[in-house]
């Protein structure tokens, strides 16, 4: 039974390929050659060698076998790396939340306007991003500075300074200003696609404006509520500018332990491995995600 | 959909401060650019000063340099190898297309500082010395899944009776594909390329790993300069990025437009 | 005149262990409108695309003017293809979507001009030169595909189901434009439909397949009067295929009544089976039938009703344009030549 199925599936694929038999489709099939070269050389082979370098006592010196770097890590007695990646978690669950609470009523309201203005407004969104990641956050230094633009404005009131720079606080803005337009583009798309007749069909069938939201649209824009967390949360965990920027490296995150190890101490091992703990909660947290979530990411432009 | 009054007032009003939020930020960098104060709190009068000072700074001249060859050479080569690809891995079969996508998609899916360090590894191991090549490589790198990921939807709409008609109607099997199956990719491929380009230009975190002594990014060199402190040059320098990257976006909007409005004509 | 034109030699074709066309012979003649008609998946696409070059056949040759085409590329055939939906290049208007062989073949600009003109007037598409391809309805898109094959004045035009995304009142125009270009350019039309009745209005040659090999070749009327077997009756419009003894020459005995008929060559006592068209039994007063059956349905059709008839052992089609309502009891009566007997079984 399964045979005859397997080949029934294959006969089909051959008509949709439609004419190219199946020497044509091997030879090309080779045009992706260049590519698989390189994604080996360059996606797989790397992603190796940090698996690699994270059971090496001293990379690339010292290659024998080793799991002290994991040991150090989550080390229980003396936690600080643990903290570390605790505050990392900390924070990018904040900016998330603070994101996903702002964009989602932004890209609602978006979603109900006229084609013609939303696509303006949502391109408006976008222009920001196409801007360097590192000039927009250089822009927040500007504003919150103890000299800054915003405390000059507040002393010219009368008002007491804030001392917001270099706080936590700095990082989780500086985050949901970076990250929010990968929050509210992803929802935007799921909600822009929602079929009005499904939307009337719920009204006809009753449903408040109230009740229509909670039960249709609520649920319908769940894909992109979820891929819109990965892509804010993801980037949001890792970063490790805007807490040097915006905290001025008195909050350490995970990436900028990561960095250090790399750029400061040269303690490669430790570096690697602390990147395959990311790689690890980064494959978790994908497979916990409803697989429709990952379509929507390409959806930027 | 009905809506009262006070829905739409305070729909309008939280545009108008989510707008603000995203976008105060860079007006305050724009107008700061042209202060004669170094100052970013206090006005002291319009100058033209620091876009000169930006135009003489050698460093920032010549990140911008790399960044926008970077740029243009990585998304040039990811649309060459990655449309290949993506055609390749079209007509893979099933396994081997599986294995193809999952891997394309790591650099997609992974955070970025995984990337540039498992480059940075590969890079020293394979002996390649950190500058303008191992920042190409990386570029590239993060470019073609961006690329395959585009071109194939539209490789899976094609209407694969075209290649078909155009050999029918005299053309050969390359000429059949540059006439017919191209220019119906083309969508995907000018996307990718856009995507790519802008990716390279934004990307700091796998640059910072993979650039080397003497050749940076503008995102590098902005990081080194900002954390010694502020420096007006950068206002004007954003000034300049934000008015080019708002002049392009308009011109392709307008172009879409133009196009969908012939299409309805 | 008839001349042939193409010729079809043992054609076999096979995917993986799947055999799609399982040894088809066949000749086309010069200016002829020849229609492969079949259910799908019977491999009369399939038989196109071998005689446009799409396909390869694994065993067999394929003969073009009297020489050998078999591994000749599409591209250099002189055979132009409509396709099943209409492959139009959407990135291309109109005028270059015609345009595109004569491009090719590195026509000078005027001729272009010319005959992508002329051709689009032939369709009836005058003056749609600029438009969009996408732009056009089915039908116009329709329009578009036949101008751009014609154009390069092919010998043979390939149709693959062309009418079939129409809906039926432009499907019924074009048949008739199809047929009349088809007279006028006296050029060949390979014709491939699953629609019967399109099959029988065009064509002047009609091969029915079924599950990768022939069951007939003959004109429509042939066809339609005198099927080879169960399975081309059934294809071609419904059929009352009733099991009988043929007793003799011209006479035959089914539904436990012996019928005079027209056949002759079957032998003594043979099992056959009788092929009786719905249209040709007639409904007759109680007493002056062959028949007596009960009227179990009865469905207005439009032109005629249609009703079941149980004669006790077998149930009747019947097309007629008077009504008998169901549980009234009538008489059938069968002339001889409404009458078809066909071997038992008959090939597969």
């Amino acid at each position: 039974m399964k045979g005859r199925l397997r080949r029934a599936e294959s006969v089909k694929e051959d008509a949709s390929a439609q004419s190219k038999g199946l020497g044509v489709r091997g030879r090309t099939s080779m045009l992706a050659l260049p590519f698989s070269v390189y994604m080996v050389i360059f996606i797989a082979a790397p992603l190796l060698l940090i698996v690699l370098y994270s059971v090496c006592v001293d990379p690339p010196g010292d290659m024998s076998f080793t799991l002290e770097h994991f040991r150090r890590f989550f080390d229980f007695e003396n936690p600080i790396y643990l903290q570390v990646l605790w505050r990392s978690f900390y924070i990018a669950v904040i900016s998330t939340a603070i994101c996903l609470l702002i964009g989602y009523p932004m890209a609602y309201i978006l979603s109900r306007m006229k084609p013609t203005v939303r696509n303006i407004l949502s391109v408006l969104f976008i222009l920001p991003m196409w801007m360097n990641f590192l000039l927009r956050t250089y822009a927040w230094m500007s504003l919150l500075e103890n000299t800054g633009l915003i405390n000059t404005a507040l002393e010219a009131m009368g008002l007491p300074a804030i001392n917001i720079m270099y706080t936590q606080w700095a990082v989780v803005l500086g985050n949901v200003y970076n990250f929010l337009p990968f929050m509210i583009l992803p929802i935007y798309n799921t909600l822009v696609k929602i079929d009005p007749a499904v939307v009337e069909a719920a009204q006809d069938l009753g449903a408040s404006g109230r009740k229509v939201f909670r039960k249709i649209i609520l649920p319908l824009s769940v894909p992109g509520v979820m891929s819109g967390i990965s892509m804010t949360f993801m980037p949001a965990i890792t970063t490790f500018v805007i807490s040097k920027l915006l905290g001025g490296g008195q909050y350490t995150l995970i990436g900028d332990l990561i960095d250090k190890q790399y750029k400061v101490t040269g303690d490669w091992g430790f570096g690697s491995a602390m990147s395959v703990i990311i790689m690890v909660m980064i494959l978790i947290s994908m497979n916990l995600m409803p697989s429709s979530s990952k379509d929507q990411g390409g959806g930027l432009l | 959909m009905k809506k009262n009054p006070i829905a739409r007032l305070f729909s309008s009003v939280y545009g108008v401060l989510v707008f603000t939020f995203m976008y105060a930020p860079i007006v305050v960098l724009i107008v700061f650019s042209f202060n004669k104060l170094k100052s970013r709190g206090k006005w002291g009068g319009f100058t033209l000063d620091w876009y000169r000072a930006l135009f003489e700074n050698d460093t920032i001249m010549s990140a911008l340099w790399n960044t926008l060859s970077i740029a243009l050479l990585s998304s040039t080569i990811a649309i060459i190898v990655g449309t290949m690809a993506a055609i390749g891995i079209f007509f893979m079969n099933k396994h081997w297309r599986k294995v193809h996508m999952n891997v394309a998609y790591l650099p997609v899916m992974n955070a970025d500082i995984v990337t540039g360090i498992s480059l940075l590894l590969v890079f020293s191991v394979l002996g390649i010395r950190l500058g303008y090549v191992s920042l190409l490589l990386a570029h590239v790198t993060f470019n073609i899944p961006y690329v395959i990921l585009s071109v194939m939807p539209k490789l899976q709409q094609l209407e694969w009776h075209t290649y078909e008609a155009a050999q029918d109607l005299g053309a050969s099997p390359v000429q059949a594909f540059f006439k017919a199956v191209l220019p119906e990719l083309m969508p995907g491929v000018v996307t990718g390329f856009l995507l790519a380009f802008t990716l390279s230009i934004d990307d700091f975190v796998i640059s910072y790993f993979t650039a080397g002594a003497g050749v940076s990014t503008l995102s590098v060199t902005i990081y080194s300069m900002a954390r010694k402190g502020i420096k007006p040059e950068i206002n004007a320098l954003s000034a300049i990025m934000f008015v080019t990257v708002l002049v392009l976006l308009l011109i392709i909007n307008f172009r879409n437009n133009a196009s969908q409005q012939k299409k309805l004509k | 005149m008839q001349k042939e034109l193409i010729r079809l030699e043992n054609i076999v074709k096979n995917y993986g262990e799947t055999q799609i066309l399982k040894g088809i012979n066949l000749y086309i003649n010069d200016s002829e409108f020849l229609t492969i008609l079949g259910p799908s998946g019977c491999g009369k696409t399939t038989t196109l695309r071998v005689i446009g070059g799409f396909e390869q056949p694994t065993q067999g040759r394929v003969w073009f003017d009297g020489k050998e085409m078999t591994h000749v590329p599409p591209h250099k055939r002189q055979v132009n293809t409509v396709f099943q939906k209409y492959a139009l290049f959407t990135h291309m208007n109109v005028f270059e979507n015609v345009a595109f062989g004569l491009r090719l073949k590195k026509t000078p600009n005027d001729e272009v001009e010319r005959r992508v003109n002329a051709m689009l007037d032939m369709v009836n598409l005058s003056g749609y030169g600029k438009r969009d391809a996408t732009s056009l309805s089915g039908g116009e898109q329709q329009r578009v595909a036949i101008a751009r094959a014609l154009v390069n004045r092919p010998k043979v035009l390939l149709l693959d189901e062309p009418l079939g995304a129409l809906d039926l009142k432009l499907r019924k125009e074009m048949q008739l434009e199809l047929k009349t270009m088809q007279k006028q350019l006296g050029i060949t039309f390979i014709y491939v439909t699953h629609d019967q009745e399109e099959a029988l209005t065009m064509s002047d040659t009609v091969v029915v397949m079924n599950k990768g090999s022939i069951q007939q070749i003959g004109t429509p009327i042939d066809i339609y009067n005198e099927p080879k077997n169960a399975f081309v009756a059934n294809f071609i419009g419904q059929s009352n295929i009733i099991p009988g003894v043929m007793n003799r020459d011209l006479e035959v005995t089914f539904d436990g009544h012996t019928f005079p008929c027209v056949d002759s060559g079957f032998g003594t006592e043979t099992p056959v089976d009788v092929v009786v068209r719905p249209e040709d039994v007639q409904l007759v007063e109680e007493g002056r039938g062959q028949l007596s059956g009960i009227v179990e349905s009865l469905i207005f059709k439009g032109v005629h009703y249609e009703m079941v008839v149980d004669t006790g052992s077998f149930h009747f089609l019947v097309q007629s344009t008077a009504a008998v309502q169901p549980g009234v009891r009538t008489d059938l009566l069968i002339a001889p030549d409404a009458i078809h007997i066909m071997k038992k079984g008959g090939a597969e």
